[in-house]
Parts: C-alpha cells; structure tokens; sequence
C-alpha cells in the first residue's frame, strides 16, 4: 500500500471540504451562520454536472454552480439580515431545499454518463521535491491548486485587507462598523453569497473533479456539515480551515484504501478478513471530529479566541447593544 | 372590526405560508412541465382519499409528532437538536433487542419495556452531546451531526453481525435484517388499517409535554436556560444541568419515535446502510414540524399531519405525475422558510399596532404651566 497515493487522493477529496469550509467562514465572520451548506454543495454538484453535460464544456459548470449556489444562498440572507429571522431555522430549511431542488433536477442525471473533467496536471519542478512533491503537486486537479491558493488569499484579505478588517468589525460589532458608514446589511449579503458560491464550488469540485458523476444526495454524503464543524476547530481561521480540511480528507481516503490489501505491513490485514471492523473505521473521522471539537474548545477557551461575537445575532439598527 | 381583521389574519399565517410555498411548487411543477392541478390533486388522493390514505397519513406523521415534541423541548431550551436520525436509530436497536430477548415475559410488559429501552436509548444518544455541550463547550449542531453518522454505522454493524436474522445469517444473501418481532409483541393495531396505538401514544404525550414545558418547575427552568442562560445563572438554576436534560429529552422523544417504527410498522430493523432508510428522514422532518407548530406540543399534532400527509401524498403524486417525491423536500423547506417569515412579519405588526394604541391611549394633555413659565421666560428675556 502506497501512503502518498492514498494521501495524494486524500488532498483532492480534502479540497472539497477546503472550499465549503472556507465559504462558510467568511460567511461567519459577517456575523451569519449558514446551516445550509449541504443543501447548497448538492446544488453546486448538480447544476455543475448537468450544465457539463449538456454543453461539455465543465468550466462553465463550475460557473454555473457557483452562481446557483449562490443565488439560493441569498434566500438565506435575505430571511436572517432583511427579516431577522433565526439564523440556525432559516440555514436548516436552506438544507431541505438545496437537497429537494438538487434531487428534483437531478433526476435521471446518474444515468447520464461521463462528462469531460476538470483538467488534471502536475506542475514542473515541484513534482520533485521528495514525497511532498508526489503528494501535492503531481497529477491534482487544476481546483486542488486553486485550493492551495485560496487558503493564503483569504488569510491575507481578512487579516491585512481594508475589506477584511470591515468583514471583520462587521462579525464583531456590527453597530460601531455601522457608525463608520460601512454598510452592514450589504456587508452580510455579500458574504452569504460568497459562501454561497465556495459551497457551490466544493460541489463542483466533487461532481467534477474528485469522484465525477451524480448520485442524488450520496454526492456530497454529509461533507457540508463536517464543513460547519471545520469552521469551529479553524476557529475562523483559514490555515487552521485548511490543516482540518486536508486531515479529514486524508482520513476519509485512508479509511477507504485501508480495507483493500490482502497484507499490511508484512501482517495479515485484519480489516480486510474482519469485514465488521470496516464498520467502525468509518465512524473513526466523526469521532475524530467530536474529539477535536473538544479538544479545540478546551484551547479557545483557555486563549480566549471566540466565535465572532456577532454570530447568529440579527443586526437591527438603533437596538441598544452590539 | 380592525382588531378582529387582524386577529384572523395572525390566526390563518401558517396556512398563508403553507398555500405560498404550495404556490412556489407549482411554479416548479410547471418548469418540470407537469400539471400542477393535477399533480396537487394525486398528492392530496394520497394522503387524504380513503380511510386507508389517511391512516397512511397518520401512521407517517406519528414519528414526525415524536420526534417534534423532543425538538419542542431541546429549541425552547436554546439546544439545537440536529440528531434525530441518530437517536431513531439506536433508541430502535435497544427496544428491538429488548423485544427479540424478553420473550418469556407477557406481550404487554414487553412491549412497554421495549417503548422504554427505546426512550432510553434516545437519551443516550442525545445526552452524550448534552454533556459535551455543557462541560465541554462542543457546539451541539455538530456533535449531533456526528452522532448521526456513527449511529448509522452502529446499525450497520449490528444488524450484519450480532443481531442479524438467524435466519439470513445461514444464507448467502446475508440481508442486514433482525429478526422479525412476535405478533404478541407488537404495538397493536387501531383500527382494520396499519395504524398503530404508537399514534395515541404519541398525542397523549404531546399533552404531557405541554404539562411539563408549562406547568412545571423542571420546563419553567429549562424554558429559563433557553430564553437567557446569565440570568438563569443569577436566579440560581444549575443552567449547565438543563441543557443536558433538555438534549437528554429531546433524544429520548426520537427514540421512542424510532422504537414505534420498529414495533408499530416494520417489525423488523432493516438497514439499507443509510439512515434515511430506517427513518425515513422523520429525525429531519420532525424539526420542520415542531417548528411549524410554532415549537408548541399541542400545535404539533396538526403541524405533524401536514407534513405526514405530504410525505404520503408525494408517493402517489410520484407515480401519477412522475415528479420526483423529493420535490416533497424542497417544499417542506420552503413551508418552513415561508412560516419563519411570516412570523417575522406579524411580529411587527404586532409592534407596530401596539406603537399605535400606546401613542392613540396615552397622548398625555400638556401639563399645566409648562406653557407658562415658557411664556414667563420669554417675558423675562425681552
């Protein structure tokens, strides 16, 4: 068994969660929470499959679903910023819609055949750094480098950025940002739908890229809520968002490659002989993410990093408070 | 006149926002060039057209009523339940092994002890995030999420190893299946149709429910705990003990719901390896129920049967209309998109009438001598 294989695989379906995890934390740090990023990765992989198919050219799925994913993201915004509803209700019937629309316009598409794919290539002279060249840069899809490039962007935009600092103040005191005369609603809208467009870029990234074709709500198989709970270990953050994202989509892929091979390290391969023990490998990333969660709160509670204090709560102007 | 207009209007909302998202599917149905009429009138033979349609109706809506009432419970206490499938799922498991292992025992004991091992298998599965949330900070959207995944692979595991059909385990098939319950064990049924007494069950603990949220010291608190954790500490409830008892609840509620699929309907647990195909989404569907009935016990009851009887009504409006039943899913969330707004809106109506009255009630007469000192001031300047 060849580890750099799997884990070369493992940073491609890890780039999936990359986008909607990064998606959802710009969303947060507005100061909007948006349960509804399952729902809007399967419109992200539908319409990104079936515009392919329809017209063979993919970049223009990839187009499609980000600018789908992102207009049904605006129904989110407008219910929690213009009406002040619940952010956790409004983000939960997004889920029920993106998966009912998704499957409803999906149908048949499963048996629609192959596609032509997103670009697979490596890049010169850095394939040929020892192991990590292998891993990372030999044979990815053209979004995996994408991936690698959004990561330092978004961590420069909010952390060193004029917009970034307003998207930040926006999450953290939406009332003083307002004073300044930066638009808060607007700000959130904006976000949402960036968020909005990641999510259906990671959808993409799936139908397209990492494991191409489309089986109804299997597609994303739970990844956007493992993308909510990425945000909460990156604690905001998008090099923290990254480490989580490529962890968990190594494990996934190990998880996977792990029960195929006859002999393991010279031994027989218990998962191979113990089909049982297949079972409980697959609950090891969920309990690895709850284990991290814990671990990841014990620290931001000891650091005193939070949730931007904002999250979840409506900004209506002229209320007393934040 | 006017207050009674408005009154009425409050009062109708819901059904506002079921009709507007109904609206919202015919537009779809239309793009998928299918006849909404006739489509909405095969959803509605489905679920309504005979005494047979209709207990369908009900016989869906019974888990969807379970597991809402435990959502009535863990929302108002500002806990996010998402684990509903999860604690379905192994609050079935243990009442299913209590009903294959106690057979020595009368029907009747065994299937309360089986409803009972349901209950508390829910509670295990929703007390562990309970407790994660309250000592350990874990955001419970998530753990319950995760709960989810692991429990399906729990069942997975179960019903193909340790608790597979003796039967299926000497074949080659190997269907992921138990045993199938002795007729004296199971929940029996209401009337010549498949429902079954988990329905009154589910009602008369809907009203217990209503009894504990408002009628006791135990719902005061965790209603407290929901509304404002700080001053709830102030006043002295131990907040950290509610949010687990209210997660506790809310899992127990699920997996009774899950223990009257296997005891009422199926008699068997099967497993198609995802969750869905045990419950039927109805740890998803019972949110949007609750929530549609205003996180009420009593108003869920009806807010349930809507939503049982889309359910059903999709299947038929499947096969006459061939529109995916998933289209179902897409209008529940938007019942619920459209009830959450509109229940913004009469909030400020609400807001805006009372702003009204208080300015029409107390427009206070000028009190006296205010104008005069004015005028003496004047006076005095010039």
């Amino acid at each position: 068994m060849d580890f750099t294989i799997i884990l070369q695989a493992g940073i491609a379906s890890g780039t999936v969660l990359l986008f909607a995890t990064i998606g959802e934390l710009f969303a947060e740090r507005s100061g909007v929470m948006n349960l509804g990023v399952e729902g809007m990765m399967l419109i992200g992989a539908m319409s990104a499959f079936s515009t392919t198919i329809a017209t063979g050219n993919p970049w223009l799925g990839v187009i499609v679903a980000m600018l789908f994913a992102g207009l049904i993201s605006q129904i989110h915004a407008f219910i929690v910023i213009t009406l002040q509803a619940d952010q956790v209700v409004s983000g939960l019937s997004l889920t029920f819609l993106g998966v009912g629309i998704s499957l409803v316009l999906g149908e048949g598409l499963s048996k629609a055949g192959t596609v032509s794919l997103l670009p697979n290539f490596s890049i010169p002279l850095l394939t040929l750094i020892p192991i990590i060249g292998k891993i990372f840069f030999t044979n990815q899809s053209i979004l995996v480098y994408f991936g690698y490039l959004l990561v330092p962007l978004s961590w420069y935009y909010i952390n060193r950025t004029r917009p970034g600092l307003h998207l930040r103040a926006v999450g953290e005191y939406p009332s003083a940002t307002d004073a300044l005369g930066i638009n808060v609603f607007r700000m959130r809208y904006f976000y949402v739908f960036v968020g909005g467009m990641l999510a259906g870029l990671a959808g993409a990234t799936i139908s397209l890229a990492v494991s191409p074709g489309w089986f109804s709500e299997l597609t994303t198989g739970g990844q956007g809520w493992i993308a909510i709970g990425l945000v909460i270990f990156a604690q905001w953050d998008p090099i923290r968002a990254a480490v989580g994202a490529y962890a968990f989509g190594a494990l996934r892929r190990l998880i996977l490659d792990i029960q195929g091979p006859l002999v393991l390290f010279g031994l027989a391969n218990p998962f191979y002989y113990n089909p049982y023990l297949g079972f409980f490998l697959q609950m090891l990333p969920y309990l690895f993410t709850v284990v991290v969660l814990v671990i990841g709160s014990r620290e931001a509670m000891r650091k005193r990093i939070g949730a931007p204090a904002a999250l979840g709560n409506p900004y209506i102007r002229g209320e007393r408070g934040k | 006149m006017r207050q009674k207009l408005d009154t009425l209007f409050d009062a109708l909302l819901p059904v506002i926002a079921t009709l507007a998202a109904l609206a919202v599917g015919a537009v779809m149905l239309l793009f998928l060039k299918v006849n909404p009429i006739v489509a909405y009138a095969a959803l509605w033979d489905g679920a309504f057209g005979n005494s047979n349609a209709f207990a369908e109706t009900l016989v869906k809506a019974t888990p969807l009523l379970l597991v809402g009432l435990g959502i009535c419970i863990s929302f108002r206490g500002d806990v996010i339940n998402i684990g509903g499938e999860g604690q379905m799922i192994i609050g079935a498991v243990l009442a299913t092994w209590v009903g294959l292992n106690f057979t020595g025992l009368p029907g009747w004991l065994t299937i309360t002890l089986s409803m009972f091992a349901g209950f508390v298998g829910g509670a295990i599965w929703g007390g562990i995030p309970g407790v994660l949330k309250a000592y350990f900070r874990v955001n419970e959207i998530l753990s319950t999420v995760m709960m989810n995944a692991i429990a399906v692979q729990l069942m997975n595991f179960l019903l193909r190893g340790p608790m597979i059909d003796p039967a299926q385990a000497e074949l080659a098939s190997q269907i992921p299946q138990t045993a199938r319950l002795e007729e004296i064990f199971r929940l029996p049924r209401l009337a010549p149709t498949r429902l079954h007494l988990g329905a009154l069950i589910a009602v008369i603990l809907a009203v217990l429910v209503y009894i504990l949220l408002w009628r006791t010291t135990l719902g005061y608190r965790i209603r407290a705990v929901g509304q404002n954790p700080h001053a709830s500490r102030y006043a002295g409830i131990k907040v950290q003990r509610y949010m687990v008892l209210a997660l506790l609840l809310s899992g127990a509620f699920a997996g009774l719901a899950g223990a009257t699929q296997v005891f009422g309907v199926n008699y068997r647990m099967i497993t198609d390896g995802s969750s869905s195909g045990f419950t039927g989404s109805a740890g998803f569907n019972g949110i949007v129920a609750a929530l549609f009935g205003g996180l009420h016990p009593l108003l869920t009851i009806p807010a349930s049967i809507l939503f049982g009887a889309l359910l059903v009504g999709a299947n038929k409006m499947q096969r006459v209309v061939q529109v995916p039943s998933a289209l179902i899913t897409a209008l529940n969330g938007l019942v619920v998109v459209f009830v959450v707004s509109s229940e913004i809106i009469r909030k400020r109506r609400q807001r805006k009438r009372e702003a009204v009255a208080k300015r029409e009630n107390d427009t206070p007469p000028p009190p006296a001598g205010v104008g005069d000192t004015k005028i003496q001031q004047a006076e005095a300047g010039s």
